[in-house]
């Protein structure tokens, strides 16, 4: 399952540089032209990028899954405190519940921008670490 | 109902149909390599694999069983809706992303990329066809109940009738259509299913005069519970063990979802992680409004209709919705709903079919018997044996749990896929030492765990409700047995893992890491 997919080999002969070919910075390539994955996991590109993931995912599923479960206990164990009337007939259980499905938006709709912001631009340029044939392909 | 809309619900049914394999034909002009068949060759967009994620996502179960449980139980009903929906913030930050960078075609493809293959391909095939059968049996029976109310079929025949041609047709789309078929039937069926439920909120709503208290008040009115139905506990409030049962059925629908194998194959239909996260965030949105929707819809049959009139029609809670566009768009109405139920029906079974023949003819097939260097075209054509076999399966097994409590069954879908799969692709995604030992003890863990909790649990027997009503062999007092069987799933992938075995491969663990978060190495851009 390593070669997803076929691709064209690159001639991976050193010392032969064409013009187009110059390469921009060290590529972290292996003697057969495969990404050297070790080498990239240790890369400060690729550790900030996963620093800059953790950031996000770590709080936000915290963050959710307590306000998910403390929604849930408070059905089963509070449901007077649940069933106090808020507007009108519709009471805190009922707007809690609702509001989990807003939060869950937002923090959709906030991972979506981080990652377009933050995390994309990222594995954009850990990418150009291992620019291999499958990038001419 | 009377037979006078069975001709309506037959001919809209009837055109669905039609309109399906017409389009299932036309997107299947190249079907031939695996990748066709499996992933559609990835060539979805991210916003309509979005929308495919929500029609193979919304059951009839979430349709009739969700509106229904509300119109019956009102507040412990819409718990469902809600873990359904939080549930996608796992999919979207922990898994789509990485699932598409890593893997191919199936679940199996992830969980075995750094582990030894045979072994963990064979286990991740396991779990998804028992996961996958239940669900779709679930499913079938579900079309049988259905029948009962919607054509006025009474008769046990007719029912097995009609299950059997639920299971031709959904078999048609996924021989003809494959993947790409399979998605354009869901992204048909999943508008038609939002459309409809929108269309009927607003105008459910508007006849309170856009005031969803009243609308409560007057539900309150006609239900047997008064204002209890309202708040938390009308089902399982009762004592504490039922409590507890509220909160592993919170926990599997909530930890369940993102680990269904049908919904995670599709995300293989899109090119790359990006078009995976906007695929989340679609189903996410399309999964707020209609879960926002149901909640409507079930205090609306509660107003309109009363729990008293539905809980007595055949078919029980689950016709609560068609009860209610009967009552406010005539025959006419009633015949849209009903087809949209039952196409909502036939597009889940065949996603689920679909998944089960991939993993069987990807996993087992290709790499546990084949060694991995089967021809393409025998692991396709593989595919479509097994797709028949399932289909076979699920019609004999739909045939006899017609008439079972299918709630029952699609949360222990939901339980399963938390237990046996959720703690695997966590582990193996974001757990270095992870090994091979450790996967093959929380994916079987998990789903021995599972199936045996719910084999003794008053699910199947001591209660009227059960499916052995007359035995009693039932020592679990759960009937959701994912707040035991997850934990320890967990726990078995770590004293697995920690316990010995081989080491986990660091060049493997590497490749990974780094192809899950940016996809260098998969050929995708």
């Amino acid at each position: 399952m390593t070669k997803a997919l076929p691709s064209v080999s690159r001639p991976a002969t050193p010392g032969f540089a064409t013009f187009e070919e110059e390469p921009r910075h060290a590529l972290l390539i292996d003697g057969d032209g495969e990404p050297d994955y070790g080498a990239i996991q240790t890369s400060e590109d690729f550790l900030d990028l996963k620093r800059r993931v953790k950031r996000f995912i770590l709080p936000a599923t915290l963050v959710f899954l307590t306000w998910y479960i403390t929604f849930v206990l408070l059905s089963a164990y509070a449901a007077d405190f649940m069933s106090t009337p808020l507007f009108g007939t519709v009471n805190v259980g009922l707007t809690m519940g609702f509001l989990q499905i807003v939060t869950t938006i937002i923090i959709t709709m906030a991972y979506a921008r981080y990652s377009k912001r933050k995390l994309d631009p990222q594995v954009d340029k850990v990418r150009a670490l291992a620019e291999t044939d499958e990038e001419l392909a | 109902m009377t037979g006078a809309n069975t001709a309506i619900n037959l001919s809209v049914f009837g055109v669905f149909v039609l309109l399906t394999l017409y389009v299932v034909y036309r997107a299947s002009t190249r079907n031939v390599s695996a990748s066709d068949y499996y992933a559609a060759g990835s060539s979805f967009t991210g916003t309509q694999n979005g929308i495919a994620l929500s029609g193979d996502f919304l059951s009839a179960a979430s349709f009739l069983g969700i509106s229904g449980a509300i119109a019956v139980n009102g507040y412990d009903g819409f718990m469902y809706s809600i873990g359904w929906v939080v549930a996608w913030l796992i999919g979207l930050m922990l898994i789509s992303e990485r699932l598409r960078n890593t893997g191919r075609f199936t679940m199996g493809d992830v969980m075995a990329f750094r582990m030894r293959q045979r072994p963990v391909r064979a286990a991740a095939a396991n779990s998804t066809l028992v996961i996958s059968l239940f669900y779709m049996i679930a499913q079938m029976a579900g079309a049988g109940g259905l029948m009962a109310l919607l054509l006025d079929v009474h008769s046990k025949v007719g029912q097995a009738i009609i299950i059997a041609v639920v299971g031709i047709v959904m078999v048609l789309y996924v021989l003809v259509g494959g993947m790409k078929g399979t998605t354009w039937v869901q992204i048909i069926k999943a508008v038609l299913l939002i459309l409809s439920v929108s269309l009927l909120t607003i105008f459910l709503i508007g006849k309170f005069g856009f005031d969803f208290s009243s609308m409560l008040d007057r539900a309150t009115q006609r239900s047997p519970l008064g204002e209890a139905v309202l708040s938390p506990g009308v089902k399982y409030g009762a004592t504490d063990l039922s409590k507890i049962d509220f909160i592993s059925l919170a926990l599997a629908l909530v930890l369940g979802t993102a680990s269904l194998p049908h919904v995670l194959m599709r995300f293989y239909t899109v090119p790359n992680a990006r078009e995976a996260r906007k695929s989340v965030v679609w189903a996410t949105w399309m999964m707020a409004i209609f879960y926002s929707c149901t909640l409507v819809i079930g205090f609306g049959a509660m107003a309109l209709v009363g729990t008293d009139k539905i809980t007595s029609a055949p078919g029980g809670e689950n016709s609560a919705a068609p009860l209610l566009a009967f009552q406010v768009g005539g025959t006419v109405l009633l015949g849209i709903v009903c087809a949209v139920a039952f196409a909502t029906i036939l597009a889940v079974v065949a996603g689920l079919t679909l998944t089960a023949s991939a993993s069987f003819a990807h996993d087992v097939y290709a790499n546990v018997i084949k060694h991995g260097e089967a021809d393409p075209r025998d692991e396709v054509r593989v595919a479509r044996i097994t797709a028949i076999c399932v289909g076979v399966l699920a019609i004999v097994g739909g045939i006899a749990a017609n008439g079972q409590n299918i709630a029952f069954l699609v949360a222990l879908a939901f339980a399963l896929a938390a237990s046996a799969n959720l703690p695997t692709l966590l582990y193996s995604l974001f757990w270095k030492r992870f090994n091979t030992r450790g996967t093959l003890w929380s994916i079987y863990g998990g789903l021995t765990s599972c199936v045996l909790l719910i084999v003794f649990s008053p699910a199947i027997s001591g209660s009227k409700s059960s499916v052995f009503p007359d035995a009693d062999f039932a020592f679990f007092p759960l009937s959701n047995p994912g707040i035991v069987s997850i934990p320890l799933s967990f726990l078995a992938g770590f004293l697995g893992t920690v316990l010995g075995g081989e080491k986990a491969d660091a060049e493997k663990q590497a490749e990974m890491e780094v192809r899950g978060l940016t996809g260098i190495g998969s050929g995708l851009r």
